[in-house]
């Protein structure tokens, strides 16, 4: 008996395919000198399934389906001398044709073996998207009424590494053998007739004639070597963060004061591609500058290059536990998309100041309107910030050269022309 | 210097705290609003995957987490939904990872951009059965940056997915935060078996959870199974061995998963509010003016959802008055403590659509 089975037996009707496939398989690792610990046998949902209790392997009993990319992470971390085997239906190849594609695309170090019977054994024999046309099934009594997914071609056309097609019957050890030889994506097709449900609906039928009949040609297809797809350290090599620590950030010093007293809250609402989320970013941080608590949260449609683009920005005294913003105390529009966006808030402010850009229409609202000339006087670009400006200056609640000090901190600093700006007033 | 403050969000500090507890490989697929956590941690992991989808995602982390790292992903619902099973799986298989949900407004796609605290009852019958999965939820920055590394640690050492619960808001909204206040991180490591062959998976000694021994290695093998198993691993059918294996995994998580809440008790308060995840901050609002305007009251936070810690009980047996205050329009949180006859002294406050306000609480507070 082979040292990778605990018993001869195995838990298939007479005269099943999988059979052939469980003996090739061991044979191929005997063949190749593997150890059973370097031997990780994935298996699917179906009859093939259960033999994983009779392999002297490393096992993982799977999703239906998944068992591709199960392996596939399981894969990607080992070292290349170990073997892993991936058991898989052609219903779970194509329940999971995803994860096949991205494998072989991937080039991941795996051999995965289709048990195609061409039908779900398990559940009574259902056809699956690889039953040939014109074979009978439980629920196709006239035939399967379309052709099948020629599974080595798509995985071949992925990048697969190795793709072969055999009749599972007898020995093809060999074939089985290239495949956990070759290092990259393997996957070979084995043909199969399931003897309960495959030869019930279609009496007589022999495996070659009707694998012959369907296109279904045996063949083996190489792909010239490529890169294997492995992580940079296993799992047990000391693995260090990447890039800058992400708390490596420029703090801000309270060099200013400020005479606010307690929550202020303000939105800020143009287009988008014009500096919003920056200049509300400015804002708080300048009110950082100054002593203050500061949050900012950004609103815009899915589609971040167009349309609208908000800002919500509080400021406090004292810590901000709640950062949503109700009655805001200023709302200031830069833009028409900005004005679209905030015009239902706009009409049901009681109090505040709405600040808006000279080229909009007046909306209406109970809250005292300011109309200024962003865009013009600061280009659409920085309308934005311009009005973060101007409205510093107006409120008093920060001093400006606070708001200064922290654009030009900023990449925006030889763009803008800040000292234009405090001469504008 | 006496203070750092800087201007961050909470997906920077949940990604960098991730790093620093010893989270190995993060594996992403791209939805808001959990993108953000996506993109920090593609700059800053030790290993970053895109995957091609979810479920790819989840079984990818499964097969890396059964060979010995420590895998983290971030998604929302449409993303989590694919995941259900993946999730079952690695229960079953008892392989430790962990999943930061950031909840949006559903139901289905809903608006991405738009928070909501709309999954938690989705959450408490994720595994199929009925077991606990632990869920621990952060309320404000600070716990962006405490519960990755005790998430991360409660799925290594019970052997199991940890969900890590959060919202748009909470990991989107950018605030100024003193970094001076966050404590160092233990790294969180993943002890191997050490003893004798055979090797059984799910064999849990005197205790509740089988010691790890990853797939592959060179000593002695290893068998993971999603269906019904022994502690072998073997598949069974319903054998008393295996009954009493898929039981432990329940007792297990109700055992072993740690309580975590924030209490704040005032001498003489008659109402106890009640809140979790980006309400939290309303909450403490709330309870801040109600005390600024002499009207005592208590504030529980609660960090641990699943399973449910029984003290959350016994505090509110305390009041005669207990007001819940969630981002959904069905009490998810008081359904989960109470089913559908939420007792009269629980007054509900939620929202949908945009954030509860805490004035909306102190009205539900003064009311009584
Ligand atoms: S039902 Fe079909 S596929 Fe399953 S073991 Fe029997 S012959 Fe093989």
């Amino acid at each position: 008996m082979s040292l990778f089975l605990t018993r001869s037996d195995l838990p298939f009707c007479k005269g099943c395919g999988h059979h052939h496939v469980v003996r090739s398989t061991v044979k191929a690792l005997e063949e190749i000198g593997a150890k059973p610990t370097d031997v990780i046998l994935v298996t699917d949902i179906g009859c093939h399934g259960i033999v994983d209790g009779h392999f002297v392997t490393h096992t993982a009993h799977g999703l239906h389906g998944r068992s591709v990319a199960l392996a596939a992470g399981i894969a990607m971390g080992l070292p290349p001398g170990k073997k892993v085997i991936v058991y898989i239906g052609d219903g779970g190849a194509t329940i999971g044709l995803q994860h096949l594609l991205e494998a072989a695309r991937m080039n991941i170090d795996l051999t995965v073996v289709v048990h195609n019977n061409m039908l779900y054994g398990m559940t009574g024999g259902q056809p699956s998207s690889l039953t040939p046309r014109g074979f009978r099934t439980v629920i196709t009594l006239d035939g399967a009424p379309l052709p099948h997914h020629d599974l080595c071609r798509l995985v071949y056309d992925a990048g697969a590494s190795y793709v072969a097609r055999v009749l599972g019957v007898g020995d093809f050890s060999e074939v089985l053998r290239q495949a956990l030889e070759m290092e990259g994506f393997a996957l070979v097709e084995v043909l199969e007739l399931c003897t309960s449900y495959g030869v019930r609906w279609n009496p007589g039928l022999w495996l070659k004639a009707l694998a012959d009949e369907a296109g279904y040609t045996p063949g083996i297809w190489i792909r010239p070597p490529r890169p294997v797809f492995r992580l940079p350290a296993g799992p047990w090599e000391p693995l260090s963060p990447r890039g800058e620590g992400l708390l490596d950030l420029p703090p801000v010093e309270v060099r200013f004061s400020s005479p606010l007293e307690e929550r202020w809250t303000m939105i800020l609402s143009g287009s988008a591609g014009e500096g919003v989320q920056q200049a509300a970013e400015i804002l708080a941080r300048a009110a950082m500058a100054a002593g203050l608590h500061a949050t900012k949260k950004g609103s815009y449609p899915v589609t971040v290059g167009v349309g609208f683009s908000t800002a919500e920005v509080i400021l406090s005294r004292s810590p901000i536990f709640y950062h949503g913003v109700h009655e805001p105390d200023a709302v200031v529009i830069t833009s028409m998309d900005g004005l679209l966006n905030q015009r239902e808030r706009i009409r049901r402010m009681q109090r505040g100041v709405l600040w808006l850009d000279a080229s909009l229409p007046i909306p209406e609202t109970e809250a005292e309107i300011r109309v200024r000339d962003f865009r013009g006087r600061a280009g659409a670009r920085y309308a934005a910030l311009y009005a973060i400006w101007t409205v510093l200056q107006e409120m008093g609640i920060l001093p400006p050269e606070a708001l200064l000090e922290v654009v030009q901190g900023s990449s925006l600093a030889d763009r803008i022309p800040v000292d234009r700006w405090a001469s504008l007033g | 210097m006496d203070s750092c403050r800087v201007l961050l969000d909470g997906s920077r500090l949940i990604v960098e705290s991730c790093v620093r507890a010893g989270a190995s490989v993060y594996v992403g697929y791209p939805i808001t609003p959990a993108s953000l956590i996506f993109s920090y941690a593609s700059r800053r992991f030790p290993i970053a995957l895109p995957a091609p989808d979810e479920i790819t995602a989840l079984q990818w982390m499964a097969g890396l987490s059964a060979a010995g790292y420590l895998p983290v992903t971030a998604t929302s619902f449409p993303g989590f939904a694919l995941m259900v099973e993946s999730i079952n799986m690695a229960y079953m298989m008892e392989l430790p990872m962990l999943i930061i949900l950031v909840q949006r407004l559903g139901p289905s796609t809903g608006t991405a951009t738009a928070g909501a605290q709309g999954d938690l009852l989705l959450l408490d019958g994720l595994i199929s059965g009925g077991y606990p999965l632990p869920v621990l939820c952060i309320s404000d920055l600070m716990d962006c940056w405490l519960l990755p590394p005790i998430g991360l640690r409660t799925a290594v050492e019970l052997r199991t997915p940890v969900v890590l619960l959060s919202s748009k808001e909470m990991v989107m909204t950018q605030s100024s935060f003193d970094l001076r206040q966050l404590p160092e991180i233990e790294p969180v490591r993943r002890a191997c078996y050490q003893g004798p062959g055979p090797y059984r998976s799910y064999d849990p000694g005197d205790g509740l959870v089988p010691p790890f021994l990853p797939v592959g290695n060179d000593h002695h093998l290893v068998r993971l199974n999603a269906s019904t198993h022994d502690r072998s691993g073997l598949l069974q059918h319903t054998s008393e061995e295996a009954m009493t294996n898929t039981r432990r995994l329940g007792e297990k998580v109700e055992a072993l998963t740690p309580v975590l809440y924030h209490l704040d008790e005032q001498d003489g308060a008659r109402t106890l509010v009640v809140s979790y995840d980006i309400t939290s901050g309303a909450a403490r609002e709330a309870v801040r003016i109600l005390r600024s305007r002499g009207v005592p009251v208590s504030l529980l936070l609660a960090r641990t959802l699943l399973p449910v810690p029984a003290i959350y009980y016994e505090v509110i047996e305390r009041y005669p008055r207990v007001v819940i205050a969630e981002e959904n329009a069905q009490g998810q949180f008081a359904r989960l403590l109470f089913g559908r006859r939420i007792p009269s002294k629980i007054r509900l406050v939620g929202a949908v659509g945009r954030m509860v306000r805490p004035e909306e609480i102190v009205r539900e507070v003064l009311a009584g």
